[in-house]
């Protein structure tokens, strides 16, 4: 039950950072200038990317974190019931 | 009432209502003082984490080092608010989970090695320090500037108000004054980039009119800076300067480094529940985004406001603010061309850089500075970065109270970090260097007066810091962040993920890590100031970026170490299986 629990755990971690690594590091930086040929509005896209759109991603990317885990918490009904060792 | 009055009723209000705050919640025990008795509510917790995090230098530096920046300044947007996804996914929840007080803790235990938990203590004593030193340097400024005392005086105050709610409540009042402290600075933060925003692109969300047209033109915002930025020498404002290897590189170690930073991991030990803890880090990331999202576009207004109001103008008929700033010794004009006009474009003004004020007065009423022009430009005009958020609302002609806010803000901003810091420093000494190491006898109300004679001791290194700052200040932020990165951060996080790895390997990963950032960066930042350039760094890498090199370095070292001894005794693999339940 255990290593099921970490391994699904694992997994929504490995994705959720490679979009958080092509986000940021991907359009924000080496991508960048490549997609600077398109815009949204007054802003090249890599340029959003770099200054704004990479932020919300972030945000995002923790809230889906937080729902995929109290999903898979109470998948294994692991009730973390506080258990205080002090 | 004029500003300056209304300047004093802000401040003044906003430090009754910490000081109200923190009689209300003072600590009782060491759980209390530690780690809040952990019965703070996961978004308090996350507004005390966005205050804690935001210190002086994002509020009053970040903005206006992106202005002269212009695309590269990405670097601190994405390098400060990614690194809370790594410490969402990667620590706080698991940290949490192992329930003790400090950072040093979690090192010490897994490593099952008071050495280890030792050098944990000297990277964090340093990195705190460091920050430290930055924040009492924001309040000297601010208070010099708006209330017009003297930046001594300034320090003094701000230490008698951080004393008495760090030494009274501990984590608890800390907690609950950082709340406040929240939104008042993000208020002060908010109020004027929305203003500015209107002004100049006529559009009241300043993340949206940063990509907005101007105000009666159908040019873009970003496509005129580009433009006046290119015509005055400098590079277009939307296109990277530095290369891409040296971006990429400084931002790693920024956001390795935040999410190793023990001031914010700490913050996480607070609240109820696991669960608790990655909601906690999703709410202290908007609240972190709100201000993030907003400083790039007070950057471009700022920039395009500043060039816009002082270019070509007259020296005796410049805005009032150009002058005041002058006095404090944050701007100086050299009349190169001696036509009585500003001129403003790429290069330094002067010789040496910063300027060094004399005596007496130019032709035109300016004050003289000692340095020789530098003749290899015609830049006139010498500007400290870190005034542009404060000046801002007087350069876009904002009203009195709006400046009075900011005032209060960046106090809010400066206080609020210190006070975290101040609080992870004397934990450290109380509980890991005497409690767990070096005197395990004594009680909780001993170690609890210990922990508040610590906080007094590190709040009186900090005041001194303010009062004679050391001039490396700036020159130590690098430091700060990549030492969190280098040894910090994988200590955590192959404590978490990778059972095998012993306590040869940690303390050989964390020293190499250490070693290496800290000689790369005092090489080219004290020893050989004049290498300190591209073709010198190894790799192309600066100084500010080597951080993320001394943690790959640090992971390599302490993997292969580890393989070399035996593994780590029963109990930590079960340790190690025990946090990783929920």
């Amino acid at each position: 039950m255990h290593k099921d629990y970490w391994r699904a755990n694992l997994k929504i971690l490995i994705i959720l950072l490679s979009i958080w690594f092509m986000v940021s590091f991907g359009f924000g930086i080496i991508f960048s200038d490549f997609l600077d040929q398109y815009h949204i509005g007054g802003f090249k896209l890599g340029f959003w990317f770099a200054q704004q759109g990479s932020i919300y991603f972030f945000v995002a990317l923790i809230f889906v974190y937080v729902y995929l885990m109290n999903k898979l918490d109470k998948k294994y009904k692991n009730h973390d019931d506080e258990e205080d060792k002090h | 009432m004029d500003t300056q009055s209304l300047t004093y009723l802000f401040v003044g209000l906003s430090f009754a209502l910490y000081i109200g705050i923190a009689i209300w919640s003072r600590a009782q025990s060491t759980n209390d003082f530690y780690i809040a008795g952990k019965g703070v509510n996961p978004v308090a917790n996350g507004m005390a984490t966005a205050a804690d995090w935001m210190s002086a230098a994002s509020f009053i530096s970040m903005a206006g080092l992106i202005a002269f920046l212009g695309k590269d300044g990405s670097v601190y947007l994405m390098g400060w608010t990614g690194g809370y996804v790594l410490l969402a996914l990667l620590l706080a929840p698991y940290l949490r989970k192992f329930g003790q007080y400090t950072v040093p803790d979690f090192i010490g235990t897994r490593y099952y090695s008071n050495a280890a938990r030792l050098v944990a203590v000297i990277c964090l004593i340093f990195v705190s320090f460091t920050y430290v030193a930055g924040q009492m340097r924001g309040v000297g400024i601010v208070f010099s500037r708006f209330l017009e005392v003297d930046i001594n005086l300034g320090v003094v105050i701000g230490m008698c108000i951080v004393f008495f709610y760090a030494v009274l409540g501990g984590m608890k009042g800390i907690t609950y004054t950082q709340v406040a402290q929240y939104c008042v600075l993000i208020f002060a933060y908010l109020v004027p980039a929305i203003f500015i925003s209107i002004l100049v692109t006529g559009n009241p969300v300043p993340q949206l009119g940063f990509g907005d047209t101007l105000v009666d033109s159908s040019t873009y915002l970003l496509d005129k800076l580009d433009q006046v930025t290119t015509e005055l020498g400098f590079n277009a404002y939307t296109e990277n300067s530095k290369s891409k290897i040296d971006i990429f590189c400084i931002t790693a170690a920024l956001m390795f480094g935040t999410a190793g930073l023990p001031h914010v991991i700490v913050r996480f030990f607070t609240v109820p529940k696991v669960s608790d803890a990655r909601k906690s880090a999703g709410y202290a990331l908007i609240f972190i985004a709100i201000l993030y999202s907003t400083a790039p576009a007070v950057s471009a207004f700022a920039r395009i406001n500043f060039i816009d109001s002082v270019q070509n103008v007259e020296y005796q008929s410049s805005p009032e603010w150009f002058q005041n700033w002058e006095d404090i010794g944050l701007i100086a004009w050299k009349d190169k061309n001696e036509d009585g006009l500003i001129q403003y474009s790429a290069g330094d003004a002067l010789e040496g850089t910063k300027p060094k004020f004399v005596e007496g007065e130019g032709n035109y009423g300016e004050r003289l500075v000692s340095n020789p022009a530098n003749q290899s430009n015609s830049n006139e005009v010498y500007i400290d970065r870190d005034i542009m958020v404060l000046a801002n609302p007087e350069i876009a002609k904002l009203p009195g109270w709006v400046i009075a806010l900011v005032a209060a803000g960046a106090l809010a901003a400066a206080l609020s970090t210190a006070a975290g810091l101040l609080l992870v420093i004397s934990a450290s000494v109380s509980h890991d260097l005497l409690k767990k190491t070096f005197m395990p006898k004594i009680t909780e109300k001993q170690e609890l007066l210990y922990a508040r004679y610590s906080a007094a001791v590190a709040i009186l290194v900090a005041g001194l810091f303010g009062i004679y700052p050391p001039g490396f200040v700036a020159q130590v932020v690098a430091f700060a962040f990549g030492l969190a990165a280098s040894t910090i951060f994988p200590a955590l996080f192959l404590g978490i993920f990778y059972k095998r790895l012993n306590m040869q390997g940690a303390i050989a990963g964390m020293l190499s890590g250490l070693i290496f950032t800290s000689s790369y960066i005092i090489y080219f930042k004290f020893i050989n100031i004049e290498l300190n350039s591209v073709q010198h760094w190894f790799l192309g890498i600066s100084p500010e970026g080597i951080g993320f090199i001394g943690m790959l370095i640090n992971i390599v070292i302490a993997l292969t170490v580890s393989n070399f001894y035996s593994k780590p005794p029963e109990y930590v693999y079960e340790m190690v299986d025990d946090i990783r339940r929920p």
